[in-house]
């Protein structure tokens, strides 16, 4: 693991990577205004790591999972799949061999006219695999997430509950064989009771097979419980990351501590510390000048509307947060940073 | 087992029943009406106008011919016309639609545009200008219908494609790395097909009445008998007015007939179709 700010192409740990972003951009473009969805990420994907991905909703969670599979146009950066270029017709197609994705929404994310047998098998179709090996794969695929495929093979989704139609996209995913799973929430349009057996599921195959899943999720503690390493996005950006246990316990970054006090914590009394966010997310088309998260900080100081802060180590083991308050030297010099400012972008 | 389940409902329902029997009869009659019409169609003689008889089952027209030969030899052309030109509506709207919906853009926009100018101009006088500016014959009916027609059918295609395109199962389809074509064969177009049927019944019916009312225009293939013809003949003879009843109800009957039995096995195919719809067994 590199513990400094990635500054060449060439990274030590890049070996170890299964994939990995490098300034990221998407933007959409609406009638004359542009909306930053993802605005300059960067993030390495380790081997059989899992990675999660939190945030509010409208901060940019499922667009990076999209460019992440070049379901989406980017404006600007690279996605790398073991260190080589993951674009083009070549790369992608390597790409989609080895990296798979689950949705959130169990009931669209099935084709309600094809069977169980269909869905599992189309990756197979996809991708050229030999016909003598679909059966077998199948069978193994729905097995592997609890199916009995005897039972199962011949249904139609509508014949499903919203847990078994999860199992069948894990399954269709697995078929392949994958290296890594990106889930899209994969668990929150679920009954919580069925929502711990799908987390089971998922967290078994990642440990048997050496699975890597990034798990895309706004719940702080499921994210805590189940990955290594937890990156926080806000507004198109990644404002911290590190391993889980940094991330939570010891968060940097005011944003990830308003997100974590936020979490309720099961005592009579409550939290006393308790310091809940003001204002909303703000329109991705108007990006704050500066720190993007200045106008809802509650320690913004001075040069937080000017100065775009960059992530920087703030811990060990590759502990990361963009705050002008680690950053003294940006904070102080007041150099903008190469981000964007829509408005009133002018240095201090 | 799909094939069964298809049978069950046409069988087992009396709308199935009743839209099969029509429509087997009406092909069958289309297929030989020649050869079963007691008489020559059009073979004049002195018996104009009259009522039916044990020797003319549905009486006679004005210039003496059989109207219950001319109503079996006629429905051959209706059949035809209405189903042809249905299928080239429906194939037309169908792809029209898909590519609007699906591709978006440029596409869309052009294709479009090409939708809305055919919904808003006037079908039947469009048809009736086209099928005079061309010679009238069989094919310039089936084809002037069919071009006039496919624009509803395009727009409901198009709209169901623009949301399904965003369902997660196309996007899964596309992260597996499956191209346009594939896509659309496996998720856009068996989720669409209810959809295209179900229209293109209704244009089997709206096929069926414009070629009676283009032959009924005296438009219609002036070498071939069909229903509209005979509503024509009756007409410009005056055997409404006369009482010719026999002359008027049965070419309109087998009309309605014909257009009801097929829009039942439309509604049936829907049920089929739609598994949503199917009641467990």
């Amino acid at each position: 693991m590199s513990d400094g700010v990635k500054t060449t192409a060439v990274d030590p740990s890049a070996g170890e990577d299964l994939m990995a972003v490098e300034d990221l951009s998407v933007h959409f473009r609406q009638r004359r205004k542009v909306a930053r969805a993802l605005d300059g990420v960067s993030l390495e994907w380790r081997r059989g790591e899992v990675l999660g991905v939190v945030g509010e909703s409208g901060c940019g969670k499922s667009t990076l999972a999209r460019a992440m599979l070049g379901l989406q146009e980017t404006a600007g950066g690279e996605v790398t799949l073991h260190g080589n270029e993951a674009t083009g017709k070549k790369g992608l197609a390597e790409l989609r061999r080895r990296i798979q994705m689950i949705f959130q929404d169990p009931y669209q994310t099935l084709n309600p006219r094809q069977r169980v047998r269909a869905i599992v098998t189309e990756p197979l179709i996809v991708q050229n695999v030999d016909r003598s090996e679909h059966t077998e794969r199948v069978r193994r695929a729905l097995g592997d997430v609890g199916m009995d495929p005897d039972r199962f093979l011949d249904r139609y989704p509508h014949q499903l509950s919203g847990g078994q139609r999860q199992r069948v996209a894990i399954a269709a995913a697995l078929v392949l064989e994958p290296e890594g799973l990106i889930c899209d929430e994969p668990v929150s349009m679920l009954d919580a009771s069925v929502r711990s057996q799908i987390l089971a599921v998922l967290l078994e195959l990642q440990q048997r097979r050496n699975l890597a899943l990034i798990f895309i999720t706004h719940d702080l503690s499921l994210a805590w419980s189940l990955c290594d390493r937890i990156a926080v996005m806000y507004l198109g950006r990644i404002v911290e990351q590190g391993t889980a246990v940094d991330v939570i316990e010891s968060p940097k970054h005011p944003y990830t501590q308003a997100l974590v006090t936020a979490v309720p914590v099961p005592t009579a009394k409550g939290r006393e510390d308790r310091e809940l966010l003001k204002g909303e997310l703000p329109d991705s088309t108007r990006v704050p000048a500066g720190c993007r998260f200045n106008p809802r900080c509650p320690r913004r100081f001075e040069p937080c509307d000017k100065v775009d802060p960059t992530l920087i180590d703030v811990g060990t083991s590759g502990h990361k947060a963009a705050c002008l308050l680690y950053d003294p030297a940006a904070a102080e010099g007041g150099a903008p940073a190469p981000g964007y400012s829509d408005t009133s972008g002018e240095p201090g | 087992m799909r094939e069964s389940g298809a049978l069950k409902l046409l069988t087992d329902t009396w709308r199935g029943r009743f839209g099969v029997a029509v429509i087997l009869v009406a092909v069958f009659v289309s297929i030989f009406g020649t050869l079963i019409a007691p008489y020559e169609p059009e073979a004049s003689s002195l018996d104009v106008l009259q009522p039916p008889s044990l020797d003319h089952w549905l009486g006679t027209t004005e210039s003496g011919a059989d109207v219950f030969s001319q109503l079996l030899v006629g429905t051959r052309v209706s059949v035809l016309v209405g189903f042809a030109a249905a299928i080239i509506s429906a194939v037309l709207g169908s792809m029209v639609g898909i590519a609007s919906g699906y591709f978006g853009g440029w596409t869309d926009r052009i294709l479009d545009a090409l939708e809305n100018w055919f919904l808003v101009i006037p079908t039947l006088p469009l048809m009736i200008v086209l099928a005079r500016l061309l010679d009238p014959s069989l094919i310039v009916l089936i084809a002037v219908i069919g071009f006039t027609s496919w624009a509803g059918t395009g727009r409901i295609v198009r709209a169901q494609v623009l949301t399904l395109r965003e369902r997660s199962f196309v996007e899964r389809a596309r992260a597996l790395g499956a191209g346009d074509g594939y896509i659309i064969r496996t998720h856009i177009l068996p989720n669409t097909l209810p959809l295209i049927f179900a229209s293109t019944v209704l244009i089997i019916a709206v096929a069926i009445l414009s070629e009676a009312a283009l032959a009924f225009l005296g438009l219609g293939d002036p070498t071939r008998i069909s229903w509209g013809t005979m509503l024509q003949n009756a007409f410009d003879s005056g055997a409404p007015s006369a009482g010719a009843w026999w002359y008027v109800i049965p070419p309109g009957l087998c009309i309605t007939l014909l257009v009801l039995a097929v829009s039942l096995l439309g509604f049936l195919y829907e049920e089929y179709i739609n598994p949503r719809l199917r009641r467990e067994s």
